[in-house]
């Protein structure tokens, strides 16, 4: 399962660093430093938007627990 | 005749009296269906409703035990407009009547369209609906819980669009009956199932076009509280119907079909991504921004620190420069005003009288006067004349004066 938490937070800190970097008041050094942390940043939301290893499963009840099987995605008439 | 009534006259007991009412009247009125409106309406602690069905011109004392009204869907309120089935019963030790009902419907419109607005207005007099309670979605929901038929098109749908256009996100299918007798139950466990395993960011509740009767299950309080307690939000998408259901009301956000629950996450994504780019973007903007400030800064200071010679030598170059440029505006002015006093010249000779004699005209004059002569009455003969031609003059002496004729 992926963590949104760390998600929501990068984003949240991107959009800091853009307003940090816009506002002018860095120096070279740190307008640079917290580019390059934005860059990387923002790449690596990207790639997680852009993940294509979806799991789909089918959450079954056993007595008080639950437990997680595969669920067959494709309409069996489809194959 | 008195004696003749003595012999014949029946006395009845009050209790012989009721028992033959009682017998007439309850085989007569068996199976009835009465029409009217109710009133005094009391629902007792064992669970049997008592009330009157009315209308302008009578009132008919009604019960509905426990057994019956158990099935009845909607709630019975005073003023409701009501057909009921059932028999007349008479209760001997009070010496009443009363319609002993086991069916009751509202008139005019459907018990279940009726139980359904009245549902509603409970629910809302609760705060289901309350916009207060709704929950935003997350900024990007990467795990997705869907409450439906394992076997229906609605979750088919729903896969095969995020498949498509968000395949980061995983979902986990919480299977449920869709319809029937115990959906509604069964769809509220599994909202509730999928809190507790609290692994999603979001409950997608929902299920295919259908006729109303197939969507009921998604109009009942059990489901609509499901909804409301869910501590993740909500997003139902029930049915192609326009028919708003409970648990439309309820949800978080509500979409019309499975497919656009699925699209609503799709274009979060498609945003975020749009998003991501212009943050990218802006951070360039700013940081070339920074770099091109700095380096104007540079070359004033560049500048401030040149030593005094070649500030020197700056000086003479410029005017050097000047004075190139103060060469090149004379000489052009120059060559300028030549060219004008030549046409000037050529303007004067054309106006010089000299000009016209040119031309064989002659001018003459009275000597030693010296007075142009331009009229026959400033001379008479004997007078000298002193004639100017283009090359050269003479004098004449005048013979014969003709004032007459030249060249008026």
């Amino acid at each position: 399962m992926k963590e949104k938490q760390t998600f929501e937070e990068d984003i949240k800190r991107l959009q800091k660093i853009v307003e940090e970097l816009s506002s002018g008041k860095l120096t070279l050094g740190e307008s640079l430093k917290i580019y390059e942390e934005g860059i990387k940043l923002a790449g690596s939301c990207s790639a997680t938007l852009a993940d294509a290893q979806r799991k789909v499963e089918l959450l079954m009840k056993k007595k008080d627990n639950f437990a997680l099987e595969k669920f067959e995605d494709e309409a069996p008439e489809a194959k | 005749m008195q004696v003749k009534e003595k012999e014949t006259r029946h006395i009845y007991t009050v209790s012989q009296i009721t028992q033959d009412i009682k017998l007439i009247l309850e085989s007569t009125f068996e199976q009835v269906w009465v029409e009217g409106e109710v009133s005094d309406f009391k629902a007792h602690s064992s669970g049997h409703f008592y009330f009157s069905l009315k209308d302008e011109g009578a009132v008919l004392p009604a019960a509905m035990f426990r057994q019956a009204n158990k099935e009845v869907r909607f709630k019975i309120e005073n003023g409701l407009k009501v057909i009921c089935f059932g028999r007349l019963d008479l209760y001997p030790p009070h010496g009443r009547y009363k319609l002993n009902i086991e069916k009751i419907e509202p008139k005019g419109i459907g018990a279940q369209q009726l139980a359904f607005e009245q549902l509603k207005k409970k629910l809302f007099k609760e705060g289901l609906f309350d916009p207060a309670h709704k929950r935003e979605l997350p900024l990007m929901p990467f795990n997705i819980g869907v409450v439906t038929s394992g076997s229906g098109a609605a979750v088919r749908d729903i896969l095969q669009i995020l498949k498509k256009g968000a395949a980061c996100v995983d979902v986990v299918v919480r299977s449920v009956r869709v319809q029937g007798e115990n959906a509604a139950a069964e769809i509220a466990e599994g909202i509730a199932d999928l809190n507790r395993f609290n692994k999603t960011d979001v409950i997608i509740v929902s299920r295919g076009g259908g006729s109303s009767e197939d969507l009921m299950s998604f109009n009942e309080e059990i489901a609509a509280r499901a909804i409301y307690n869910s501590a993740i939000p909500v997003i139902s998408a029930v049915g192609h119907q326009i028919n708003v259901t409970l648990a439309d009301m309820v949800a978080d956000v509500f979409v019309e079909t499975p497919s656009a629950a699925a699209k609503l996450i799709v274009d979060k994504k498609s945003a975020l991504l749009a998003q991501l780019d212009g943050l990218r973007h802006e951070m360039a903007f700013s940081l070339s921004g920074i770099i091109s400030r700095l380096n104007t800064t540079l070359v004033a200071l560049r500048h401030g620190l040149k030593s005094p010679k070649d500030r020197l030598l700056e000086r003479g170059e410029f005017l050097k420069k000047m004075q190139l440029d103060l060469s090149h505006h004379i000489s052009h002015y120059l060559a300028l005003a030549k060219e004008r006093s030549g046409s000037l010249v050529k303007r004067l000779e054309a106006l010089s009288p000299l000009a016209v004699l040119s031309r064989g005209y002659s001018l003459s004059m009275r000597i030693p006067e010296g007075d142009i002569i331009k009229d026959a009455f400033q001379i008479k003969a004997g007078d000298d004349v002193k004639t100017t031609l283009s090359k050269g003059s003479f004098i004449s002496r005048v013979r014969e004066v003709f004032k007459e004729g030249g060249a008026q």
